[in-house]
Formats: C-alpha cells, structure tokens, sequence
C-alpha cells in the first residue's frame, strides 16, 4: 500500500466545514462522547430518586438510598459525563480542528480504557454501598479503597488524554497542518487542558494518599483534605467553564457565521482563567476553621475576580461575536434584527444561547456572591450551593455540550438527527426545568434549607423544626423544574442514542435537500471569514444590542450582589 | 474590532491579529474590572465596618481534648435536661463549648440577647455542618479544629442548630438547640 493510499484512509474531508479529519480522532470522539452519555444516563435516573426525594410531600427514596443515589449522581454527571466529554472536545479542537493526524492512537485509546475501567469501579463499587461517602468524600468519612482507586485510574487515563491533545499541537505545528496562529476554539481547548492538568496534579495529591488512608495507611488531616481537594474539586469546574466558552465560540461560528470580534481580548480572557483559577477554590473554605481571613480574602479576591473578570468578557464577546455574525449576514436593522431572525428552532444555536444566559445570569451572578467571604455565611451548605452550581455547570456547561452534540452528530458520527421535531425543542425544556429546579434551591436555601440533606421534616431529631411555610411552594417549583429538566435530558440521551445507532446518513444530497435531522449550520454554514467594506460596516455599526445585554446583565449583578450585603447586615454579630 | 477583516473561533488568525479592542470592548471590560475591584473591596471593608464576619479564633486540638473541654463546660453551667440532653446556661461573655457529633448538638445553650459569647465549634467525628436556623449563619465544623466565633444574639426565641454537612444515615436527626432570652 502506498503512502498516497494510507493517508486517503486515514483522512476526510467534512464536506460541511472543509475540515480535515482524521479516522483514528474521530473514532475517539465518538467513543468517548457515547460514554458520556451513558453516565448521562446512570445521573439523570438518579436525579429523578434524588427530586422525587428532595420534594418532601413525595419523598421517595430511604435516607441510605438517598445518599447512594447522591453520590452516584454527582461522580456520574460532574465527572464521568462532563469529562469523556472534554476529551471528545479535546480532540475536535486539537487534531481535528488544526487538521492534522491524531498522536499515539493506541495510547489514547489506552487512556480511554482506563477513564472506562476507572469509572466502572467507581459506579460499581457506590451501588454496591461501599462509598456512600458523597462527592466530596471528606475524611474521616471513608469508602472502600477501591473507591478511591477506580477515581484514580480515571484521572490517569484523563492526564494521559489532556497530554495527547498537547501533543497533537506539536504535530500540527512540527507538520504545518495549518497556517497563522491556532484558532481560538483550539486556544480555549488549550486553556481547558492546562487547566485540567493542575485539577488532576491536585486529585493526585489528594486521592492517593487518601487511598492508602483507606487501607490504614497514614493518617489524612480533614483540612488539609479540604483545602486540596477543592484543588480538584473547583478547578475542574473550571476545565467546564473554558470548554464551554470554547463550545460557544464554536456553536456562534457554526450556526450563525459568530466571529471573533477581537482575538487579543478573548484569549486574553481565556489566560485569565489559566493564571487565576486555582487559588480560587479557597472560597469553599470561607467559613472553615482550618484558615484566616486574610489568606480567604487574598486568594478569593485576586484570584476568582480575574476568573470572574475573564468570564465577564466572555459574556460580552459570545454575544458580540453573534451579533457581529448576524449583521454580516444582512440583519442590521435596528438594535436587535440580529437576535430576533436568529435560527432559534435550531438546537445547536437554542441551546448554546440558553447555556451563556443562565451560566450568566444564574450560575455566575449568584457564584460570585456566594464566593464573597462574608455573604458565605448565609449560603454555606445551603441549597443555594446547589442551586448555584446546577445553575453553571447543568445551564452552563451541560447544555452547551448538549446542544454541540446536534453538530457532532451529523459532523462526526454522520449521522440525521433522529426525532428531529423533539431535538429543536429539548434545549428549551432542559433550561426552562433546569431554570426553575435552580431558583427553586436557591430560594430554598434562602430559607435555611440544608443540601445533602434527606429529610427536611426533621421528622425524629430531638427537637422540632418549623420550616418556613414558603419553603412548601418554592419545593414545588423544585421539584417540576428537576423532573422537566429530567425529561429534557432524558430526550437529549433518546434523540444521542438512536442517531448514533440509527440515524439515517448524512449525504450530499439530503443536505441539498434540507433533510430533517440536519442543523441549520450543516444544512448551510454560515460564511467563516469576512473581508471588505460590509466587514469595515459592521466594524463602524458596533455591536448596540450586546451592550443593551449587557447592560442588564451588570445591573441585576449589583442589585442582587447588595441584596445580600443587606441580608447579612440582619444577622447575629459574629466575628 | 480590527479594521478589516472578521473571521470565526475555527479559522486560524494569520499574521498579527494582537490589535487595540474596540471601543465598545474597552468599555465594558473597564466596567467589568472596577466592578472586580468593587467586590474585592467589599471584604476587607466589612471586617471594619460591618459586624458579620467568618474570622473567629482558630486552634488546632484532639477529639479528645476537645470532648474533655466540653464536658467541663456542661458541668460548670449545667441548669437543666431537655431531650435527654443537658441545658448550659453560660455567664454573659464566657467562652461557651459546643460538640458536634454523630448524630447530636451538645448541649443545650441558654444565652442571653445583645451578650457577646465565644462560641467554640468543633466536632469528635466526621466533618459536620453548623446551621442556625432560622437565621441562616452557617459554619463548616472540622474534627482537629476549634473554631471559637465571637456571636452576640439579636432577638431572643428559641433556635436550632441543624447539621448542613454530611455525616451518616442519621445526619438529618441532628438537631441542637439554643434559647436566648431577653
């Protein structure tokens, strides 16, 4: 076999984007995108139990059930969902986005083995009731040792995959692939996996020696735990957030032709996120004893205000990007043509769309304020937590990566969505439900409401507890939000399922004919460079409606940040 | 903007694209910093000029130790029973010992309103959660750690403790109490 024939097999070309893509990339894409949904799967059954039990007129499951359940849904969608799914992410924007061949395929499917194995421990070895030790798993409470082995088998086999993608970087450069510098889908991807190594350096420092804790050998500080493990714990929410902003660039270009409006800005934001996130995960110690204030303020307020200052800018240049987008496409007309003529039936833009508005307004407005060292105080293991963070992550980073999967369906798998009338609405019933559940914990945790919590009857503690009457009505906004936005998920992994199994192929001619099952953006991509006079217009136009955004997004910031300034005030002195 | 030319997040920049932002950017990343600035400011400013704050006295101390201190504590206020669980009724300004433990709040606290009290929190466990309710302050109570916060009751009423951390099956049965009286 020639070298000319070899490299045809290894090689397509995406008659949709022009990229070039490689076999053994996109084999990897696919495997690892099918297993996120299977723990997909595996979370959302268990956050039906978890609602139907939270709901206290229903509640459902025994206490012991409850726990299991929990951890199991928080390993499943916060880890094994979220994370097979930065890989496939890491290697669309490495290989496949710059072109070139995929670094030691062997070796990544090697990795992709162990994040497998790793998992199957894990889940296997929480159902059996050996780890109802939570997500967190603070010391002392402990799990079996092989627990926290399947966790670090896992985070291996992800160290080996985020080293491949830096490879595949050193390919593409070495083998010039492509031309210019990498575009910004890949720069953000980069961020994400810089981001990713410091999150798994840190679970190794944590979970190894808590291992060999496991099996009585030396001792764990419960603080130091903490403090390491939020290493962990909060940067790899990070990871999401960088792989999410990069999924939105993508998703603007795709859909609607989005254009950077300015590189130097976006990924100077991106760098923001690298430098500064680590030593923001000191906000969840703000009301631990273990350290003092100065080293709370210091390392939140350096630290997670340049995050949150990156993810500020992002908030801005998305949606300029789309409005910069949409006027070269012709709608200029007044401040919002570009929004209004938006393909809003399209489930790659709805959902992508939906994602940057509830991370920001809902997870990122109340992340901040609850990471403020005082205001910790009213909201410390409160719902509102949870709340916040099904806000960002479930909102956030969940349906941006459901609503890319309707491109890397026909793109990579290509195959027609299936159930497509179903697709263009499922982003919309996930983030109203996923809408509603969050504000429904965050008022409830408002109300002193504990997470991780079975029974908010207090039924049997020595002392009665009177929950607030209101606390009966935000339970039911709760509880049909968490079962719609259960339904919208399960949709999503019906619709994931069936196309990857059954899904009519994408061809040339069912594009040309607007076949169901293809989105907008495959059916006709939007133009993705512009020069001349109309890009020299739209530069002079601006972009009036994203300020008009963003404007109303910074006021409901600082209205609801003194909000809480003021709720405090109400409190015991405590100091 | 750059002046000539826009291109999407999948196409690779050629040559310099490090070019000035627009107007519009610089503006609403100026607002976005003072803003961060703003939020930084609020912390430090609180510690002088509000009266909520999570700094306390923070010591390292056994289990042991620790349990030893609170069954002092209880013997010395000690004024009544509720539940099977002593009631402690400590002078006004004394350091005032409470233990988390699976799955209790120990003991009872009497306290009076508008009194300063050091409140010391730890646990002889797991990790657990110290949550008043209802007026909503929580601390996370570590076993190792003395947390001793200094709290002076608003309003007088009768209060529970409710455990918001994790600690078993019986986590959610771990429910304190505390009186403050006028």
């Amino acid at each position: 076999m020639s070298a000319i024939e070899t490299f045809a097999e290894r090689f397509r070309t995406c008659p949709v984007t022009g990229l070039k893509v490689n076999r053994d990339s996109e084999l990897l894409i696919r495997a690892n995108a099918v297993v996120a949904v299977v723990a997909m799967l595996v979370g959302a059954l268990a956050a039906i139990g978890l609602v139907l039990t939270r709901w206290q007129a229903i509640h459902l499951l025994p206490a012991e059930m409850y726990y299991r359940f929990l951890t199991a849904h928080g390993l499943n969608m916060l880890i094994f969902w979220i994370l097979f799914f930065e890989m496939a992410v890491l290697y669309f924007a490495g290989p496949v986005v710059l072109g070139c061949r995929q670094p030691a395929p062997k070796l990544a499917w090697a990795a992709f083995g162990l994040m497998v194995v790793g998992a199957g421990i894990v889940d296997a070895t929480v159902f059996m009731g050996q780890a109802d030790v939570l997500f967190t798993s603070y010391p002392p409470l402990r799990a079996t040792p092989n627990y926290y082995l399947g966790v670090i088998l896992f985070a291996v086999g992800a160290l080996i995959a985020v080293s491949l993608f830096f490879a595949s970087l050193v390919v593409a450069k070495r083998e010039k692939t492509y031309t210019g510098s990498m575009p910004l889908v890949t720069f953000g991807g980069l961020t994400a996996a810089v981001i990713a190594v410091i999150t798994l350096l840190h679970g190794a420092a944590v979970y190894i020696p808590t291992w060999l804790w496991s099996m009585n050998v030396g001792n764990i500080d419960p603080e130091v735990y903490r403090m390491v493990w939020w290493g962990l714990g909060h940067s790899s929410q990070q990871i999401n957030v960088a792989a999410m902003v990069s999924v939105w660039y993508l998703l603007g270009g795709l859909t609607v032709g989005g254009v950077v409006v300015n590189e130097k800005v976006s990924r100077t934001a991106f760098v923001l996120y690298v430098l500064f996130i680590s030593m923001a995960s000191a906000h969840h110690l703000l009301v631990d004893p273990g350290v003092g204030p100065a080293w709370k303020i210091w390392n939140t307020s350096y630290a997670m205000y340049l995050a949150v200052l990156a993810s500020m800018i992002h908030g801005f240049t998305v949606p300029a990007g789309i409005e910069a987008g949409q006027r070269l496409r012709g709608y200029t007309n007044g401040m919002f043509e570009w929004l209004r003529k938006a393909p809003w039936d399209d489930p790659g833009f709805s959902g992508m769309w939906l994602s940057l508005v509830i991370f920001g307004f809902l997870g990122g407005i109340t992340g901040v304020t609850i990471g403020t060292e005082q205001i910790n105080i009213l909201v410390h293991n409160t719902l509102r937590v949870t709340g916040h963070f099904h806000a960002t992550v479930v909102g956030g980073t969940t349906l941006a990566f459901m609503a890319v999967t309707y491109y890397v369906l026909p793109l990579i798998f290509r195959r027609r969505v299936a159930f497509w009338p179903m697709a263009k609405i499922q982003p919309y019933v996930f983030g109203a439900g996923l809408t509603a559940m969050a504000m429904g914990m965050i008022f409830m945790g408002i109300l002193g409401i504990p997470r991780r919590h079975w029974d908010s009857s207090f039924a049997g503690a020595p002392f009665p507890v009177e929950i607030h009457p209101a606390s009966e009505l935000v339970q039911v906004l709760f509880g049909i939000g968490g079962l719609l936005a259960a339904t919208g998920a399960l949709m999503f992994i019906a619709i994931a399922v069936t196309t990857v199994f059954f899904g009519k192929p994408v061809t040339a001619e069912a594009i040309a004919a607007g076949a169901s099952g293809l989105p907008s953006g495959v059916l006709r991509l939007p133009a993705q460079s512009h020069t001349g006079p109309l890009a020299d217009q739209v530069h002079q136009q601006g972009v009036k409606g994203t300020l008009v955004l963003v404007g109303v997004f910074f006021a409901c910031f600082v209205l609801y940040y003194f909000t809480n300034w003021k709720m405090l005030s109400f409190l015991w002195k405590v100091g | 903007m750059s002046a000539h030319e826009f291109h999407s997040a999948l196409v690779p920049p050629q040559g310099i694209w490090w070019l000035p932002a627009h107007r519009q950017e610089k503006t609403w990343v100026a607002i976005a910093f003072i803003w961060c600035l703003v939020l930084f400011a609020m912390m430090p400013l609180w510690h002088f000029r509000g009266g909520q704050n999570p700094s306390g006295i923070r010591y390292r101390v056994t289990p042991e130790a620790y349990v030893a201190r609170v069954d002092r504590f209880v013997e010395e206020y000690q004024v009544g029973e509720e539940s099977g669980i002593p009631v402690v009724a400590p002078p006004p300004g004394a350091d005032v010992y409470l233990l988390g433990r699976m799955w209790q709040w120990y003991p009872v606290l009497k306290l009076k309103k508008g009194v300063q009290y050091t409140l010391h929190l730890s646990s002889s466990d797991l990790n657990h959660g110290f949550s008043l309710y209802p007026v909503n302050l929580n601390f996370q109570v570590v076993p190792g750690y003395d947390y001793g916060l200094r709290v002076v009751p608003n309003r007088s009423g009768d209060f529970r403790i409710i455990c918001n951390e994790f600690c078993g099956i019986g986590h959610h049965l771990m429910v304190g109490k505390v009186l403050v009286e006028d």
